[in-house]
């Protein structure tokens, strides 16, 4: 029986090929595109850049100083890049398929079907802010006054991919909804929002207001953690406070990615084809 | 005469009707739309809080920079015309736009028509949590209202913020007829709409320089101006100058979106049934 298995490996890297080819198809619009994508990332810098002018960091005695804060930019742009080249236009198609019983196919072939939908479609000119993300990690990481401890730099991409495994949990459950509402457009406007709030350290989320938003969205909705515990690893030491939070971001990625794939495989359980 | 307003008053019924079809998705999304003002207040809370309280640029304390990010919530509510261009470049390219063209109808008007109905059924559920929120955030305004000539010229800049943003977009979907693909062209478009419309952060606080240049283009006036009209950032005496050029702005793009249009379809050709 395990010969018939499946090579998930093999049939990632087809979908990373035939995604390839396809864009080669269209070379201008993915040079424009990667363009573009890189002008959005420059007009934020720009912004950050400006608000630099008027202070010395984001939020009294944080420890996020400029460079200190364009590490933390740089993990966003990893993270983010990342999830919008492997997941983000498949979890949009995922609920077309849904609608317009195209999911049939997909149930039909002798592979798990959370794989097959989530990472068919590559879109590699996102992968143009990961790079820069890179740039930008490296250049900000020799500007700072303290270099990072070795055990952070090991940990830093480990818990850069429990923060794409967060947001890749949170996206395939919003798309996942697509079979009890039909139209879901308004969950992926919530998917946007929602993580806005982890573009920005979670230190400014304080006071009345503050305080209990950063709580639920650390410990009930997880995404203050995505961004702000790889790059607290590179930038700042982390205090003895902040460790408990290390260690919960990893039970965190696993606990979304079980919830996830619960309700994927609920709605798979509702779904009905939708066509003939 | 009758006959056509007669006309023009169903097409905005008919359309007010289809917005109102999905009113969950959409009012769920109005409120979420408030999601991002709140990470900006905790932002500048922050940047406020380092600074100790120093105004930036001179001109916005904390209370300012809250109340500008709400007015140009406000300002693009009118102006940003979600899928307008790309809706036009999706009818060309696929052949559709023909529904228009076969039909005693103006294509442009009847758009318009459409997004006022959008806008209309936008703001009808948007009011309450627009009016809660800035209900809220009253503390914020620290001037209060403005005098009534200065609320005038902030509806003026509000309506032609509205018809700007309408015909502006409106001409980049023409382009459609010509570049069978925009969305690259879009997505430019809407990187220098955030970036210099204002909507990101006032461009009064931008270098003496680059303010200058971008005060020259029309993007300021789909958020900056409005906002900035109304909290007082535009002398009294400089505000019949911005609504003029913004008069300027709106009359050039009408003349340039129908003159892109008829060219366009002198140039589209359409096949089968």
């Amino acid at each position: 029986m395990n010969g018939t298995r499946p090579s998930y490996l093999r049939v990632m890297l087809m979908f990373a090929r035939n995604s390839l080819v396809r864009d080669m198809m269209f070379r201008t619009n993915f040079i424009i595109q990667s363009i573009s994508s890189i002008g959005w990332v420059l007009m934020n810098l720009g912004f950050y850049l400006l608000i630099f002018q008027y202070t010395p960091m984001i939020g009294a005695d944080t420890g996020w100083g400029k460079f200190e804060f364009f590490v933390f930019l740089a993990t966003t742009l990893l993270v983010n890049s990342t999830v919008q080249a492997f997941f983000m236009p498949n979890a949009n198609e995922f609920g077309e398929l849904i609608r317009m019983g195209g999911l049939d196919f997909a149930l039909l072939k002798p592979i798990d079907t959370q794989f097959l939908v989530s990472l068919r479609k590559i879109e590699w000119a996102s992968l143009a802010n990961f790079l820069f993300g890179i740039g930008l990690l490296l250049f900000s990481l020799a500007q700072l006054d303290s270099r990072p401890t070795f055990v952070g730099c090991l940990l830093y991409p480990v818990y850069v991919a429990c923060g794409i495994a967060i947001l890749y949990s949170l996206m395939i459950t919003l798309a996942s909804m697509s079979v009890w509402m039909g139209r879901n457009q308004t969950l992926y406007d919530f998917w946007f929002y929602i993580t806005t709030f982890s573009r920005y350290p979670m230190e400014i989320y304080e006071g009345r207001f503050g305080t209990p938003l950063r709580y639920t969205f650390t410990f009930f909705i997880p995404v203050l953690v995505v961004i702000n515990v790889p790059a607290a690893l590179m930038a700042k030491p982390l205090d003895a406070q902040n460790w408990p939070l290390v260690f919960f971001a990893l039970w965190a990625t696993a606990a979304s990615l079980a919830g996830s794939r619960w309700v994927f495989t609920r709605s798979l359980l509702s779904y009905r084809s939708a066509s003939s | 005469m009758m006959a056509r307003v007669t006309t023009w008053w169903t097409i905005l019924r008919i359309c007010i009707e289809e917005r109102l079809v999905y009113r969950a998705d959409f009012a769920l999304g109005t409120l979420m739309r408030f999601l991002p003002i709140v990470t900006q207040v905790f932002l500048w809370g922050a940047i406020f809080a380092a600074n100790g309280d120093t105004r930036i640029a001179g001109k916005y304390d904390f209370s300012d920079m809250i109340a500008y990010y709400l007015l140009t919530m406000v300002g693009r509510a009118f102006s940003s015309m979600p899928g307008l261009a790309s809706g036009i470049s999706l009818d060309i390219r696929e052949g559709t736009i023909k529904k228009y063209l076969t039909q005693p109808i103006d294509m442009v008007g009847f758009l318009l028509l459409n997004r006022m109905a959008h806008k209309l059924v936008y703001y009808s559920v948007a009011i309450g949590p627009f009016a809660l929120v800035f209900w809220l955030c009253r503390g914020y305004f620290a001037d209060g209202w403005p005098e009534p000539l200065v609320m005038l010229a902030f509806i003026a800049t509000l309506i032609m913020g509205f018809l700007l943003g309408f015909f502006l977009e409106a001409a980049i979907g023409m382009i459609g007829f010509w570049f069978l693909e925009v969305s690259s062209l879009l997505f430019v478009y809407m990187l220098f709409n955030f970036f210099c419309s204002g909507h990101m952060f006032p461009i009064d606080i931008l270098p003496e320089f680059a303010r200058r240049i971008i005060e020259l283009l029309l993007l300021p006036y789909l958020a900056y101006y409005p906002a900035a009209i109304f909290l007082g950032k535009v002398p009294l005496e400089e505000i019949p100058f911005r609504l003029s050029v913004q008069a300027g702005w709106l009359l050039f793009f009408i003349v340039f979106c129908y003159y892109m249009f008829h060219r366009g379809v002198k140039r589209y050709s359409g096949f089968g049934g």
